[in-house]
């Protein structure tokens, strides 16, 4: 575990004894200079001296055994020799050296600068080395500019990039914390199954970055692999943002197709990316890649516009409410003339097609027309921690992250409250007083901190605090006083956090009154689950407490999954899906029982919804199992049939349904019948009471 | 669990203050003074990551580099090469020896614990 | 007042309710045509697993999703197989505060019609052959008796069993 010990002493120690050595080492030099040997002692012992000098405080030091050190460099080389002169000269730098280490106000400059001029004469002309300017981490780089700017970087990695303990989805990873992003991957140099080697890297990236930070924050992102990597990062001019390039001189530009390609497909209208691929002119990868530029680049645009002032109109709530209501019409009236025209002519197919796009895109407007960013809702609590860091005595510091991230402005508003909850909850259990801090040796002033970041089709709000942590044996104690632990029962963190989130639950040894009387922590857990939201706890004592809300983008259309059962058809949120895989009637033979699959070895538990819902009738030979995951867990629904993607336009159910549980509402389908949409995590909680119902029955 | 970094440096303050920095994010460390002990001790030892100094006694931070690739164990264990400015071309020997990223001394625990994040996640 | 009921409507000196009648195990049930909203032939009625047993699904109305409930299993009369005559009466009612669209299915929907408040009188507190508390009153019309229904209290019931 980490020690106390000041390792500003430990390099005073430390460098007395590489001055030691270094004398003795020069003093042997001496007698026997072309002892390569020696020559490198003495280098390490200086470069140890500089490298650690500069890292504990002693910049001077490091500075002057700079010049020293590069004296020696030369000496290695074989430029310069182990002459008397120069271990004279070095045997007096060590002195300076000592003074600079011990005293360092006391060191006399004239002196050492006089001794560095020696140096430099032993080198001949141009030898006065001076000190490279930069180097990575250096604090020195130009601010970065406040404005949005674009870039287009391909990346294709290189092959052995793993094999040398490199991970691209770490770097992808970075990328994405910088800003906006939109990736398309390249997997065109994918071997066939039979030569592909596993560690090998042969996926590449196009990114559509969209970002405050300057060109510097990205060279960074690839500084450990830009030299063996294929890499192209290309700052796209804010007028093009504006006004978004056709797809033809977005692949022009990008020197996937030639010009002339472009005009000769042209002649054949409507779908230029279709020609191109047909017409093998280029790949479907690259049409992908440039379609999404050509979409990052729509949303850069629209985003600037939005931030700049001027450019804006204020429209009642009211209407863009109805308007998402006519949109989602729109989708399912759709969904419909799809099913038909399935059936109909090239031509009818051809129009719905076209619909399909236009419904799709007026969705994705109308739907971004809602967002507002978090950062409205944020700027709120300022005022709520300042208020309240007086009321309780306790100094707080609010940071914020990700204010930009825009979400439905329908989940903004009804987050004000359980996030107002959840800061006071931290202010008044989490964070410690003054005094309490010191004897912590923590910083008086506690910090909270409040993030949020998008992750796939969800936005993640933390609100995160370095107080004390939860109490892992009080919350036990409680839970099992109130009977929501049996005791000794085993619970994971995740199981006892959410102890407190269950009704008449209250860990506050003495009631005040922000908290802690028992009511609250459930209203915030029935808030967010009225979001179709989760809410995920993480906590270490005397660490702190990072509360995690789990929230869909929108309320109004998610992307699902549609599966059957016999005749009944069912979605499930998209987003919660991992992956499908088969159960053969063996398999589900075997397993039955014990509701184990075996995936890749994995044990995966799962539910048959057959059962659960009681269908009529025999399950298929194979049936499907859809992996979705759960927290930390995955599970797998078992249905009789996967029928694919269904975008969704959630219809909430009426109020009779409240006592309902594993439905977060309903759907239109295509051909008008209505369709249950399975809200994933209540429905497994429901199954498994069920099991432990039917088990004790 | 938390991820365990190996240290390697010759300097006792180089070291103190990385395991320090690492420990206090909440990496788990271990500590060798030199190639040759760090090689001894990762065949008993297995680690998420290795930090380790270029200019050592015994065996240096690229032959270290080298022979740790070797082992099959390692061979996706990311390797950090501590290296100062005036060793640019040392960047380019230690990747080719199987580095994966390096750290430019003077170097702050912040620097570090961003290249750890980098490479470890 | 949107509440009006036939007892109201006799208390407020009305002479007439405007109601529509329809058939449910063999009686004639009346619902104040100001709460219905449509009447719809019987379409396939989407089931929800776990539901309690009056809610018998959810239909698409026009882009809306409506449950649809069976008031025979609300009154525990026996159930009874659907017919050519089936219909679904969507009615407007409160639910936990809320105006809420709800399908009722009926054995088959008579009329729209007046019935005269002289007409209606109070349920009988006995000799009724099932559960009374969602009537509102009981109107005459010739020979029939015409049940007039507690639409809200129907559903305002939080009754686990039906």
């Amino acid at each position: 575990m980490a020690t106390a010990v000041n390792p500003a002493d430990v390099f005073r120690q430390e460098a007395a004894e590489l001055l030691a050595t270094l004398e003795t080492t020069l003093l042997d030099l001496e007698a026997s200079p072309e002892d390569s040997a020696l020559v490198d002692q003495a280098f390490r012992s200086l470069h140890t001296l500089k490298g650690s000098g500069a890292m504990f405080g002693w910049e001077a030091l490091a500075d002057f055994t700079h010049h020293v050190e590069s004296a020696f460099q030369k000496v290695r080389d074989g430029v310069l020799k182990a002459s008397h002169d120069l271990i004279s000269l070095t045997l007096a730098s060590l002195d300076q050296m000592r003074v600079l280490l011990e005293q360092p106000e006391q060191a006399d400059r004239v002196r050492g600068e006089a001794l560095l001029a020696g140096f430099a004469d032993l080198a001949g002309p141009g030898g006065h080395s001076a000190k490279p300017a930069g180097g990575h981490g250096k604090a020195d780089r130009a601010a970065p500019p406040d404005e949005t700017r674009v870039f287009r970087i391909r990346w294709r990695p290189a092959r052995d990039m793993m094999a040398f303990g490199g991970n691209p989805l770490l770097l992808l990873g970075e990328l994405r914390d910088l800003g906006a992003c939109t990736l398309t991957p390249l997997a065109d140099r994918v071997p066939a199954l039979e030569e592909l080697d596993p560690a090998g890297c042969y996926l590449g990236w196009d990114i559509m970055l969209t970002t405050t930070k300057s060109r510097s924050a990205i060279d960074d992102v690839f500084i450990f692999v830009a030299s063996d990597s294929e890499l192209a990062i290309d700052e796209i001019p804010v007028e093009e943002a504006e006004s978004p390039p056709r797809l033809g001189e977005i692949l022009v530009k990008r020197g996937d197709i030639a010009p002339g390609g472009v005009e000769e497909e042209l002649g054949h209208q409507p779908r230029l990316g279709a020609l191109l691929v047909q017409s093998g002119k280029v790949s479907g990868d690259r049409v992908a890649s440039a379609l999404s530029e050509q979409k990052h680049l729509r949303e850069a645009a629209k985003a600037k516009e939005s931030s700049s002032a001027g450019n804006t109109i204020r429209v009642p709530a009211e209407r863009l409410d109805n308007l998402m209501d006519q949109v989602g019409e729109l989708v399912i009236a759709q969904a419909r003339l799809m099913q038909v025209a399935g059936e109909g002519g090239a031509l009818l197919k051809s129009i719905a097609e076209d619909i399909e796009r236009l419904a799709g895109e007026l969705r994705d407007t109308t739907m971004s027309v809602r967002m507002l960013p978090i950062g409205t809702l944020f700027s709120r609590f300022r005022r709520v921690v300042h208020d309240l860091s007086r009321e309780l005595g306790k100094s707080v510091n609010l940071t914020m992250s990700g204010e930009e991230t825009e979400l439905d402005k329908t989940v903004i508003e009804s987050l004000n409250d359980p996030m107002i909850h959840l800061i006071r909850n931290a202010m008044d259990h989490g964070l410690s007083t003054p005094e309490e801090r010191r004897t912590q040796k923590k910083p008086e002033t506690g910090t909270l901190h409040l993030s949020a970041v998008h992750s796939g089709a969800s936005v993640l709000i933390t609100i995160r605090d370095d107080g004390k942590g939860l109490d892992r044996a009080r919350i036990r104690a409680k839970a099992e006083e109130k009977g929501m632990l049996q005791p000794g029962q085993e619970v994971t963190d995740t199981e006892l956090f959410g102890c407190i989130f269950l009704p008449g639950f209250s860990t506050a040894a003495e009631v005040t009154s922000l908290s802690g009387r028992g009511v609250g922590m459930d209203v915030v857990k029935r808030a967010i689950d009225n979001l179709r939201g989760s809410i995920e706890v993480g906590s270490e004592p005397g660490q702190g407490t990072a509360i995690t809300l789990k929230l869909p983008l929108t309320l109004a259309i998610i992307d699902g999954l549609l599966v059957k059962m016999a005749d009944e058809r069912y979605i499930v949120p998209l987003s919660a899906v991992e992956e499908c895989v088969e159960l053969t009637r063996k398999d589900d033979n075997r397993s039955d029982g014990r509701s184990f699959l075996n995936i890749r070895g994995e044990i995966v538990a799962f539910v048959r919804l057959r059962r659960l819902f009681e269908v009529a009738g025999e399950a298929p030979e194979i049936q499907k199992v859809v992996i979705v995951g759960l927290g930390e867990s995955r599970i797998g629904l078992v249905v009789d049939q996967v029928l694919g993607q269904h975008q969704t336009v959630i219809k909430s159910l009426s109020r009779l349904h409240d006592d309902q549980e594993g439905f977060s509402g309903a759907t239109i389908l295509g051909d008008g019948s209505v369709a249950l949409i399975l809200d994933v995590p209540h429905l497994v909680k429901f199954a498994r009471e069920r099991e432990t119902a039917q088990r004790a029955a | 669990m938390a991820k365990k970094i190996l240290s390697v440096d010759d300097s006792a303050s180089v070291r103190q203050m990385v395991t320090f920095a690492l420990e206090t994010a909440g990496y788990a460390t271990v500590q060798a003074s030199d190639g040759k002990e760090a090689l001894a001790l990762l065949k008993t030892t297995p680690v998420d990551m290795i930090v380790t100094d270029l200019n050592m006694p015994n065996l240096n931070g690229i032959e270290l580099i080298k022979q740790v690739r070797a082992l099959p164990a390692f061979k996706f264990v990311p390797i950090v090469l501590l290296t100062t400015e005036s060793e640019d071309s040392k960047k380019a020997e230690g990747k080719a020896a199987g580095a994966t990223g390096w750290i430019v001394k003077p170097f702050n625990q912040d620097q570090l614990l961003a290249v750890v994040k980098k490479l470890l996640g | 007042m949107r509440d009006s009921s036939a007892i109201e409507a006799k208390a407020n000196g009305l002479d007439a309710v405007q109601v529509l009648t329809l058939g449910l195990g063999g009686e004639i049930f009346a619902i104040e045509t100001e709460r219905v909203r449509e009447v719809l032939d019987l379409i396939p009625i989407t089931r929800i697993p776990n539901s309690r047993p009056f809610i018998k699904g959810l239909i698409n109305v026009r882009g809306k999703v409506i449950t649809v409930t069976d008031l025979r299993v609300k009154f525990g009369m026996p159930p009874a197989a659907q017919t050519a005559d089936t219909r679904i009466v969507v009615t407007e009612i409160q639910v936990a505060g809320e105006p809420t669209l709800v399908g009722a299915l009926a054995d088959r929907v008579f009329e729209a019609t007046e019935l005269p408040a002289a007409s209606m009188e109070d349920v009988p507190r006995l000799g009724m052959r099932w559960r009374t508390e969602f009537i509102r009153a009981i109107g005459k019309r010739g020979d029939d008796f015409i049940i007039i229904a507690d639409i809200d209290q129907v559903f305002a019931a939080d009754d686990a069993t039906h």
